[in-house]
C-alpha cells in the first residue's frame, strides 16, 4: 500500500527528539521537593508560529482574531488560543509575535488558519516550531534560580503574572513567559537547549541541599 | 553595566543592545556624481565627538528595533532616546551633515533609518 501523507507524518513524529531529551532523566533526578522546591521539564514539540504583520492594518485584525488578539505591548500576551495547556500570543516587538499553541497534532491546525488569515498579504507566518524548545521551571525556588542569571527585574510588583520577555537567562537569549507566581516558561533556542538546561541544574542544585543557618 | 531605556521595552542592560555608529549621516543623494574621496568619506569617515553625540542604536535581543540616541561620550550619560528619522534634539538639530555639498544630500524621509 503506498504511504500517505498522514502515515508519513506519522512516522515522522515518532522519529522526532526534542533537543533536551538527553536531559529528562537528570530534570526528574535533580529536582528538588519541599519547602525550597523548584523543578524543571522540558515541554517538547510545542507549536511556534512566528508572526510579524502591522496589528493595525487589516491582515493584522485577521490574525488577531485567529489568536484571540495579538499583544499591544511589550511583556503583553494575547490570547489563550485553546484552554487547558498554556497557549498564547507573545510580544517580541511591534510588528513581530510568536505564537505558541499545543504540540503538534493536538490542537487545530494553528499554521493553516494563520496561513489563510495572512491571505498573502504583507507579513509573514512561519512554522517555528522546531526554532526553540520550551522548558518549565516551577516551585517556591524557581525564581531564585532565575534572579541568580537573569538580568530583568524579575520582582514579582515588576514582572508580574502573564507577562513574558525576550531576555538573557546564562547570557542566551530566551524569551521567559511568567504563567503563575511560582511557574515560568522558558524559549531557549534548541540548539542552546542542553546550555540552559544544565544552566538551570545547576542553579537548582543549591536548594537540594540543606540550608545553612 | 548601563542601563538604556528601549523606546519599546523599557530599561534593559547594555549587554542586549548593539551599536550602529553615528547617526543622521544622510546618503548622498547622487553617489554618480560623487568622486572616490568623496563616496570613501561617506562609507567609513564618521565624527568622534567629545560630548554629546547622536548614535544608533539597535535592540538585538529584545524588540530588534533601531532607535537614535544622544549620549555623552565622556559621562556616558543617556541624554536622550528618539525614534528612527527624527531630528537630533542638540541645538541646531539635525547633527553633522556638513560632509557633503547640500545638493547631495537626500531629505530624510520619515521612518527611513538615519
Amino acid at each position: 500500500m503506498a504511504e500517505t501523507a498522514e502515515m508519513a507524518n506519522a512516522r515522522l513524529q515518532g522519529l522526532r527528539r526534542s533537543p533536551a531529551v538527553h536531559l529528562w532523566e537528570k530534570f526528574e533526578q535533580e529536582s528538588v521537593a519541599g519547602s525550597l522546591g523548584v523543578t524543571l521539564r522540558e515541554i517538547p514539540f510545542l507549536t511556534m508560529v512566528g508572526v510579524r504583520v502591522d496589528p493595525a492594518s487589516e491582515t493584522g485584525a485577521r490574525i488577531a482574531e485567529v489568536v484571540g488578539g495579538l499583544p499591544e505591548r511589550c511583556g503583553e500576551v494575547g490570547g489563550p488560543l485553546a484552554e487547558g495547556e498554556a497557549t498564547g500570543t507573545l510580544w517580541l516587538g511591534p510588528e513581530e509575535f510568536l505564537v505558541v499553541g499545543p504540540a503538534h497534532g493536538k490542537g487545530p491546525d494553528l499554521l493553516g488558519r494563520l496561513l489563510e488569515a495572512l491571505a498573502g498579504d504583507a507579513g509573514q507566518v512561519v512554522d517555528l516550531s522546531a526554532n526553540r524548545t520550551t522548558f518549565e521551571l516551577a516551585g517556591h525556588s524557581a525564581l531564585a534560580v532565575l534572579e541568580k542569571s537573569c538580568a530583568l527585574d524579575l520582582h514579582p510588583r515588576a514582572f508580574t503574572v502573564g507577562t513574558a520577555l525576550g531576555t538573557e537567562i546564562g547570557s542566551i537569549p530566551v524569551v521567559l513567559w511568567k504563567l503563575e507566581a511560582e511557574r515560568f516558561r522558558i524559549f531557549p533556542r534548541a540548539s542552546f537547549a542542553d546550555f540552559v538546561g544544565r544552566w538551570l541544574l545547576d542553579g537548582m542544585r543549591e536548594f537540594a541541599s540543606v540550608e545553612v543557618r | 553595566m548601563l542601563l538604556f531605556s528601549c523606546p519599546n521595552c523599557g530599561p534593559r542592560d547594555e549587554t542586549e543592545f548593539h551599536y550602529g555608529g553615528q547617526a543622521h549621516v544622510p546618503y548622498p543623494k547622487d553617489t554618480d556624481a560623487m568622486t572616490d574621496k568623496e563616496w570613501a568619506e561617506f562609507l567609513f569617515y564618521r565624527d568622534n565627538t567629545r560630548g554629546d553625540f547622536a548614535e544608533r542604536w539597535v535592540h538585538s535581543t529584545g524588540c530588534r528595533q533601531w532607535f537614535n540616541m544622544l549620549r555623552d561620550t565622556v559621562s556616558y550619560e543617556v541624554k536622550a532616546v528618539y525614534p528612527m528619522g527624527s531630528t537630533s534634539p542638540t541645538p541646531g538639530g539635525q547633527s553633522p551633515a556638513g560632509q557633503f555639498p547640500a545638493s547631495t544630500v537626500q531629505t530624510q524621509q520619515k521612518g527611513a533609518q538615519s
